[in-house]
């Protein structure tokens, strides 16, 4: 599998993520500049968490109008897989590559912690490593994860299977406890947690490293 | 040269007066100039020879602090202090106060005190991978307590998590001698290999001089010359001297510099802290012997119409000076210019030895820099010692001492300071292996199995108390805390808090601090490589207690072998390590419970700290334990009660029968030098042999197990109760609940 990782001035988990792919394949993932225009044909294009552009305006709106962007989108289309993390999840949504938006956590404060999370839908390529209805220890670390999206959004996405994982204990106010969504095609992932951060023993949780197996799996 | 001057305002003793510099002072600077000075060259001796950036008070006395030492790289005097940890790899850091804006504007006062720091520690090359501070508020009773934490905490997270850079320990306190100054020390560690460490020290004559970063504008204006006076009932009028701070703007900064750095075109490189271009400019100048010319008109400005006096004595945030190779301009340029960062060309490098400005096609200022530096007054303040304290008789046992745990557990400096590090991003690199809450913070050093222990450590009762025993006891705990991991302490860094030093008992308490950590880094072979000491914390007169922070450094060697404070089993055995008097003066149990701060504080036995550390060290490097705690605030029974709610499982202890009429001596007595272990029992043995053969006190004192905290025949409290009152102190109290 070979994977790309998308840096935009203001990432700061690309290196987080980077190291659990290694962990996994063994090979380093190529690391992109937002000016880049040009993607190498690669499997799976990992969009890091990280504050792109400052947070300004609003968390990834900047970063959803780089032109890497637009490139990324036309390769999802085409059935590449797209993994959006955190600030990745936002940009996401900016783009309109997923449906809905993060707002500010419902505690108003930044919140950093290990969550609880229910795998939704394994039948898809992120998550068939995973059982469902699986529990995971996975950290957060965000100010803007509380997802939204109107109710018919939601029907439609809980009917089509869209929800990949729920907070068991909800800790910022995403409607429905949704933690991360896939796109209608299940080839796009975002969510707020961070299950990079969970795949290594020494340092607490191990439960993400499934996620980076099966996608290694399914991408081989 | 100086004939041709800009004279510009007339400059009189009264401006120099309003500049903070005493008549004396401005005698020294004309002798220096052998002119009137104009209103800029003022200006930039006011901000140079300011307490802050010229340690006039404090510089006879930190030189008898040690700073030396075989793992020593570079000592204080430049950015950060330097480590070397083996492997090719150094560990640079420092802690710096930013009390004064903080308290004046506690959210970007804290942030911009952040910003500095991780400037200061990837200005010599490292790259950041901890974060640290140090919090000390006014009482939870006083009016503007909360916004001050509810502030201060918003901006190290505000600016930490923004960087990337993992905020992975620290520590909160809360006493009504901060009422009017609450203290933010913000520590930063980086990494960087041995052969890649950049100074300061400029040279070559004609070499180009460049600015990045952020532009310049016209805040903090003499920031440095207010965090060296007292506060007074007007100084909210002082908040156009606080900075503003832009994280973003940082993160590329740190990436671009990173990026030049990886290249041989730095000569010289400092960041643009307090007194901004000014001490920039000279620092870099006056250590490589060299002058330095600058043209001002060439800086990036974001305001117009700006003066001289005003580029150089902005503290706007996001700057560096460097001096660079002519041949790398190209690809220094290139660099910036991807990171969309500010890259100008603003002077060279001169013989001559003077700090020349020009400005719009006139010399706007024209000092030597030698005498500038060389020359700044050093004061031997009069100081008395602090008088010691009678000793107190230990009061009557509290009729029920679990109720009194629960008080303790939920009293403002024990709580659970979750509210405060979940609001920062402690996980972000994937290195942390120690979060927040445990004796010291642990990091994995990337590419690794090696990892570095940080923490920061005070007692201000002790200190307040007894100054000597207060600043060896801060020293001693850091190296405890850092011993309770595995971790071998290599170095501190120290931040030095007082009040006014033109009264003799507050100069008579940083003299005695200074003492006792002298006598503690010697005997612990813990030297000082980096510091930063913060006078005139003081409102109306009122100073605060004296409180030199250290932040401690230690190396772990292999990160399979380190212990957390925390019960991770049922059925073990529990050891005190170390001898119990049972001493409650000066107590959090005495001012928490009986409500009353006297009494001297707990004598520091070094000789003890070192044998006891020694063998805790080994158990855990070399004899499997993995549970370990340092005791110190609220003694023995508050080091169960958090090992018990960190690990989830409950303990049993016993009163030994020497402290069976004085039994809250023996469970909230805070005497030194010991550790609390949990082991498996099939260890006691071996363990109690290698202790008696060093020579130290180890008894055992009960076991874990269970849902309750027990103190046979006295107390039973459940864990759901404790972790109750411990967790929910400080979430209650920022809502108003408490």
């Amino acid at each position: 599998m070979k994977a790309a990782i998308i840096v935009f001035p203001g990432s700061n988990r690309e290196g987080d993520v980077r190291d659990a792919l290694v962990a996994v394949t063994g090979t380093a993932p190529l690391m992109v500049w937002h000016r880049d225009t040009e993607l190498p044909k690669v499997d799976l294009i990992v969009v890091p968490g990280g504050f792109s552009y400052g947070d300004y305006l609003r968390c990834g709106a900047i970063a959803a109008h780089s032109p890497v962007m637009r490139e990324v989108k036309a390769r999802a289309d085409k059935g590449a897989a797209v993994l959006g993390i955190c600030n990745g999840f936002q940009i996401l949504t900016e783009t309109g590559m997923l449906p809905g938006a993060l707002l500010r956590n419902a505690g108003l404060a930044f919140v950093c912690r290990n969550v609880t999370l229910r795998v939704e839908n394994t039948q898809t390529l992120f998550t068939a490593a995973y059982n469902q209805g699986q529990e995971l220890s996975v950290p957060v670390a965000h100010h803007d994860g509380n997802y939204f999206a109107d109710a018919s959004t939601l029907d439609r996405l809980e009917s089509n299977g869209q929800i990949a994982f729920r907070y068991v204990d909800n800790p910022n106010g995403s409607v429905r406890d949704i933690a991360g969504i896939f796109n209608e095609t299940k080839n796009v992932l975002g969510l707020m947690p961070h299950p990079e951060n969970a795949t290594d023993g020494l340092l607490g949780s191990t439960d993400g490293l499934p996620l980076f197996r099966g996608m290694v799996e399914a991408l081989a | 040269m100086s004939a041709t001057v800009e004279a510009g305002a007339e400059v009189t003793q009264k401006t120099a007066a309003e500049h903070g510099l005493t008549a004396d002072e401005y005698a020294r600077l004309l002798r220096i100039m052998g002119r009137t000075p104009n209103l800029t060259e003022l200006g930039i001796f006011s901000v140079m020879w300011s307490e802050h950036c010229s340690y006039k008070s404090s510089r006879k006395w930190l030189k008898r602090l040690p700073t030396e030492g075989p793992q020593v790289i570079q000592g204080p005097g430049e950015n950060a202090g330097v480590v070397d940890i083996g492997h090719g790899l150094a560990a640079i850091f420092k802690i710096e106060s930013h009390n004064h804006p903080s308290f004046i504007e506690p959210y970007q006062g804290a942030a911009t005190g952040v910003g500095g720091i991780m400037r200061d520690v990837f200005t010599m090359g490292a790259r950041p991978i901890a974060n640290l501070n140090a919090l000390r508020f006014g009482s939870p009773d006083d009016p503007k307590t909360r916004h001050l934490v509810a502030g201060v905490v918003a901006g190290i997270g505000g600016y930490g998590n923004c960087m990337g850079v993992p905020t992975v320990g620290g520590e909160v306190n809360f006493h009504a001698s901060y009422n009017g100054n609450c203290l933010v020390n913000a520590m930063t560690l980086g990494l960087a290999p041995t052969d890649r460490i950049f100074y300061s020290s400029a040279a070559g004559v004609g070499n180009p001089v460049i600015y990045v970063g952020a532009k310049t504008g016209r805040d903090g204006i003499h920031g440095a010359t207010m965090a060296s006076a007292e506060f007074t009932a007007d100084s909210e009028e002082k908040r156009p001297t606080v900075q503003v701070g832009d994280p973003f703007t940082e993160k590329l900064l740190l990436e671009a510099c990173l990026e030049l750095m990886a290249t041989d075109a730095i000569i010289a490189i400092q960041d643009m802290g307090a007194a901004g271009l000014t001490s920039s400019s000279v620092e870099m100048s006056s250590k490589g012997g060299v002058g330095i010319e600058l043209e001002l008109d060439k800086v990036p400005v974001r305001e117009t119409g700006m003066v001289p006096y005003e580029i150089m004595l902005s503290e706007s945030q996001e700057r560096m000076l460097m001096v660079i190779r002519p041949e790398a301009r190209q690809i220094a340029r290139a660099i910036f210019e991807k990171w969309e960062l500010d890259f100008a060309e603003i002077g060279r490098l001169t013989e001559g030895g003077h700090l020349v400005l020009r400005w719009h096609g006139k010399i706007a200022a024209d000092i030597p820099v030698e005498p500038l530096v060389s020359e700044a007054p050093v004061y031997d303040r009069p100081w008395v010692a602090t008088k010691p304290r009678a000793a107190i008789d230990d009061g009557a046992a509290p009729a029920d001492l679990g109720a009194t745990l629960t008080r303790l557990m939920a009293s403002p400096d024990i709580a659970s300071k979750r509210w405060v590090w979940e609001q920062y991003d402690h996980l972000v690199t994937g290195h942390t292996l120690q979060r927040p809450g445990g004796d010291a913070a642990v990091v994995r050093i990337p590419g690794t199995t090696r990892g570095i222990a940080m923490t920061t450590d005070c007692t201000p009762r002790y200190c307040l108390a007894d100054p000597e025993q207060g600043g060896a006891q801060a020293v001693a705990e850091s190296w405890r805390n850092l011993t309770a991991t595995g971790a071998r302490p290599l170095a501190i860094t120290d931040n030095m808090n007082f009040g006014n030093p033109e009264r003799p008992e507050i100069m008579g308490q940083f003299v005695g601090c200074i003492e006792g950590m002298r006598a503690a880094c010697i005997a612990l072979d813990y030297p000082v490589v980096s510091g930063n000491v913060s006078f005139y914390n003081e409102t109306n007169g009122k100073g605060i207690m004296p409180t030199p922070v250290v932040g401690g450094v230690g190396l772990v060697d292999d990160l399979d072998r380190v212990a957390f404070a925390r019960f991770d089993r049922e059925s073990l055995a529990l050891l005190l390590i170390g001898d119990t008097v049972g001493h409650l003066g000066s107590s959090l149990y005495r001012r928490e419970i009986e409500g009353r701060e006297d009494g001297p504080p707990p004598p520091v036995d070094l000789a003890a700290e070192r044998r006891n550390g020694d063998l805790v060290r080994s158990l855990i490097a070399d004899h499997g334990v993995r549970c370990c705690h340092d005791l110190s605030d609220g003694g023995l029974l508050v080091a169960v009660a958090e090992m018990a709610l960190a690990g989830g499982h409950g303990a049993r202890i016993e009163i030994p029968a020497a402290f069976a009429k004085r039994p809250h001596a023996f469970l909230f007595g805070e005497d030194q030098a010991r550790y609390l272990i949990a082991v498996d029992r099939a260890m006691l043995d071996g363990i109690e042999r290698l202790a008696a053969s060093a020579g130290v006190k180890c008894a055992r004192i009960g076991d874990t197990g269970g849902a309750t905290l027990t103190v046979t025949g006295l107390a039973a409290i459940s864990l759901s109760d404790l972790r109750t009152a411990h967790e929910g102190w400080l979430p209650g109290y920022m809502t108003g609940q408490r």
